[in-house]
């Protein structure tokens, strides 16, 4: 609905080149059917998915809408919110004038699974039904190497498998890793990325396994979603303190839908601890917060509502224009409007940085 | 030349009195539980929080010949009233009574702790205040020694570590949170873990510097948790202190916080304003560390995010090397401000402060 | 100055019922409250989402923690988007952004509720039935 209303809006805006880099397709088992084998198949039909927590189907935390969708979402002619591409196409990406989109699936993936045969063998179906199902059939889509992150040998494997392949844009992981990102097992996924020349994009969610707070499970959805700030600090922290940019210089993390405001403070309490604890971890050859810099690049959605417009200001030029892109998170509730969520303020570079001349250069689009 | 950086007549609100080892509390403890503790060669109850010879525990000049730092009230007296010329300070006491499993053993190593802080500390330097470390284990008994310690008016706070079993925020921990508005006693959180889960919600890290930084993460936890549980709404009169969180990391946090609570309210519909407005009335953080560069114009800048010029305390976190020279408040606070964190905030917080101490 | 559109047939929006309107080129929603017709302008004021594809819902208070007082059910619709909390009576939200804006617009606190009304206002249309037809003035 809110197609027709828009409409007036939009025509106001359409010179504004759109790279969305948070687009959550909706991927369906059908889709990975073709490239699943009879026992993988048969498996997902009697066992079914599990993550770490305790329900077969839905989520640890209910979300406060179905699906944690926008209730305008659900096409009109069935289906789960963005699954259908022809309705994708009317309420988002032509609506908006969207010129390419980075697509993230969040499930049915495997991807964090109890399983870790079926998460690799999920990956590899996923991988192919995007460029089957979503590429193939619209070229402004991107697709993201989805990688059973918890076998860091395969995920390799599945990542050098695409590799050449310029549908796919990055090396896609989630956030809630059974260990901090940046230890061993995870190395070999850095590695074959920057082989591949693929930045790792990291989306917030996933199951670790442990509790989401370092003090036990919280009780709210509200929670969990205040605690993906807090488990990307973590995640940054261990990427950092690991040495993997160390190790592989041109490696790029994107930090998607994790928030960026903590950003700044988090670079700011690493520089200070580490300048008294350098000595515990000498493979560190510069300041925490200068990798942040060098290597870190963030969407926008959630953004932050701060009191004082300037403070959110200030905080992105810490960070950096050039390294801000915008992203919607389509089809969820806190999804992000491209036309209204970025801060007034800008400036016409500023906005064309982030609205698509970041994306374009990080994702090599052009 | 090192800035000097300290306000006369401070109420220095973090400061570290050391427990060499089990045998410090053995005169403290009930018969059984010092024959327990030597039969069963308990020696150390040190935590993993705070290695004993990392840079981050103490600065090297302020460590006795065995290593160990703020050893007698005499040393910490004459660093903290002699050269920085506080008036009070606060001692939270960090040994590791909090990580103990057994809730009878917990609660008598509590007694024995809070007993050796009044004998070996207050005692000793009627300008010592404490907090009362609680055993967490078992509520009941927290509450009893809260009950027990808050006869003696020089403890002016309740000590709990940032990282817990379960979120502060839980019912069932309301009775020590009533306890604590019951008597005056601020409920101060800090830094450190009770180990009960790993120290990051991505399991165990690698280095320390990962634990020591993932504290900030953890303060952030149990704000959410305190005040999404409603632990703040039901006692009104309680304030609760986070001590060496780091500080900056507030703003974004609330930024975030806040934008998800307009949407989820009725999750939690007893949180019925703004989060940063029940911050501002309830929760205090003490100075140091506090997270920016070493510039003034960033620290005004952080400071400037607070958006409050109660919200903080003084505070050394003595003998932990968290600046170097006298600089206990870092340059870009003006004059006034320090002023105001040193004296009017911790006294508008600790209202036993005001009291006589006897 | 405010003219009058008739926008819908009465009958065409039943008791719990909406429907999403144009007039004078705003897209207005209009609800029928038991009987009693609001509009509101479909545009929430938050960030820009379709108020006519929320949910109807009913407005949740609470005196202490563990109580939900669930109350006026299908008198408040929520945003498709943030979730955002409408009084379809009065177009304000159960949410407070910051007390300095809120003083300038004369924010009154209710009795019995805690919660401040804030300024994230949907504004609101005068709504009438007129033989039958509704008509809403803009």
């Amino acid at each position: 609905m809110n197609i027709e209303v828009r409409a007036r809006e939009r025509g106001q805006n359409t010179k504004l080149d759109i790279v969305d880099c948070d687009f959550h397709p909706k991927l369906t088992v059908e889709q990975m059917r073709p490239f699943l084998s009879n026992q993988w198949w048969n498996y997902i039909q009697t066992y079914g998915n599990r993550s770490r927590h305790g329900y077969a189907k839905g989520y640890a935390y209910p979300k406060m809408t179905p699906q944690a969708a926008r209730r305008d979402a659900w096409p009109p002619g069935g289906g789960l919110p963005a699954s259908d591409l022809d309705f994708v196409r009317q309420q988002h990406l032509d609506f908006y004038g969207i010129s390419a989109a980075i697509m993230n699936p969040l499930s049915p993936t495997g991807q964090g699974d109890m399983n870790v045969e079926l998460s690799v063998a999920m990956a590899s179906a996923a991988n192919d039904a995007q460029l089957e199902c979503w590429t193939r059939r619209d070229p402004r889509l991107k697709s993201s190497v989805v990688v059973p992150y918890e076998d860091g040998v395969a995920s390799a494997a599945e990542v050098r498998k695409r590799a050449g392949n310029k549908d796919f844009a990055q090396v896609f992981m989630l956030s809630r890793t059974g260990e901090a990102a940046g230890r061993k097992r995870y190395w070999p996924i850095y590695e074959a990325a920057v082989e591949a020349g693929l930045p790792v994009g990291i989306h917030a969610f996933g199951y670790s396994g442990w509790p989401m707070t370092s003090s036990g499970y919280p009780s709210f959805y509200i929670e969990e979603m205040t605690e993906h700030a807090t488990s990307a600090q973590v995640m940054v922290t261990s990427m950092i303190m690991e040495g993997i940019f160390e190790r592989w210089p041109d490696l790029k993390i994107v930090l998607i839908e994790c928030g960026f405001g903590w950003l700044p403070a988090l670079g700011w309490r690493l520089d200070k601890q580490w300048k008294r604890l350098k000595d515990e971890v000498p493979h560190l050859k510069m300041a925490p917060s200068e990798y942040i810099k060098k290597h870190f690049w963030v969407t926008t959605q959630p953004m932050e509502e701060t009191e004082n417009p300037d403070h959110l200001l200030e905080v992105m030029n810490w960070i950096g224009m050039d390294r801000i892109m915008f992203s919607s998170d389509y089809p969820h509730w806190d999804f992000d409007d491209p036309f209204v969520s970025l801060p007034p303020s800008l400036t016409d570079e500023q906005r064309r940085k982030i609205y698509s001349g970041n994306a374009r250069a990080l994702y090599r689009l052009d | 030349m090192t800035d000097v950086l300290t306000e006369v007549g401070a109420i220095d609100c973090d400061v570290h009195p050391s427990v060499p080892d089990v045998a410090a509390l053995l005169p403290h403890l009930e018969t059984f539980w010092r024959d327990s503790a030597v039969e069963r060669g308990l020696n150390s109850l040190d935590s993993n929080s705070y290695p004993l010879k990392s840079p981050l525990t103490s600065r090297p000049e302020w460590r006795n010949k065995s290593g160990l730092p703020a050893a007698t009230a005499k040393e910490v007296g004459d660093q903290v009233f002699g050269r920085w010329q506080s008036g009070f300070a606060i001692l939270n006491c960090l040994y590791g009574v909090q990580l103990l499993f057994s809730e009878d053993m917990a609660a008598a190593f509590c007694r024995a702790l809070n007993d050796y802080i009044a004998k070996e500390w207050l005692d000793r330097d009627p300008r010592m205040r404490a907090s009362v470390v609680i055993p967490m284990q078992n509520v009941e008994y927290a509450v009893d020694e809260i009950e027990r310690c808050a006869r003696d008016k020089r403890f002016v706070q309740v000590l709990v570590l940032a990282m817990q079993e379960v979120p502060l925020g839980r019912r069932h921990f309301w009775p020590i949170y009533a306890a604590c508005e019951r008597h005056g006693l601020p409920l101060g959180i800090h830094a450190g873990s009770a180990y009960r889960n790993p120290v990051t919600s991505l399991g165990w890290p690698t280095w320390y510097i990962e634990d020591y930084a993932a504290q900030a993460q953890g303060f952030q936890s149990q704000l959410a948790s305190l005040i999404t549980e409603g632990a703040v709404a039901k006692h009104p009169g309680l304030k609760i202190v986070l001590i060496e969180s780091g500080v900056t990391w507030l703003p974004g946090f609330l930024w975030r916080f806040g934008k998800f609570w307009r949407g989820l309210r009725t999750e939690v519909p007893w949180v019925d304003r703004p989060p940063w407005e029940i911050i501002r009335d309830h929760f205090r953080l003490t100075i140091q560390p506090f997270d920016a560069p070493d510039s003034p114009e960033a620290v005004e800048r952080a400071i400037e995010h607070l958006r409050s010029d109660d919200i903080l305390l003084y505070a050394s976190d003595y003998p932990h090397w968290q600046f170097d020279g006298d600089a206990v408040v870092p340059a870009g606070f003006s004059p006034a401000l320090r002023r105001k964190i040193a004296i009017d905030n911790p006294l508008a917080t600790y209202p036993r402060l005001k009291e006589d101490a006897r | 100055m405010a003219k009058k559109h008739v926008v819908a047939a009465a009958s065409e929006i039943p008791p719990g019922g909406r429907k999403l309107v144009s007039a004078d080129g705003r897209a207005i929603v209009v609800f029928n409250l038991g009987g009693e017709f609001f509009a509101l302008s479909n545009r929430c004021p938050h960030r820009g989402g379709s108020l006519c594809e929320g949910n109807l819902t009913g407005l949740v208070l609470s005196d202490e923690p563990g109580q939900y007082n669930y109350i006026r059910r299908g008198e408040i619709i929520r945003c498709p988007w943030h979730s955002w909390e409408f009084d379809i009576r009065t177009g304000k939200s159960w949410c407070d952004p910051d007390k300095v804006k809120a003083r300038r617009f004369g924010v009154s606190v209710e009795k019995g509720a805690k919660l401040i009304e804030g300024p994230y206002v949907a504004e609101t249309f005068r709504v009438s039935v007129e033989n039958d037809y509704v008509v809403v003035e803009a």
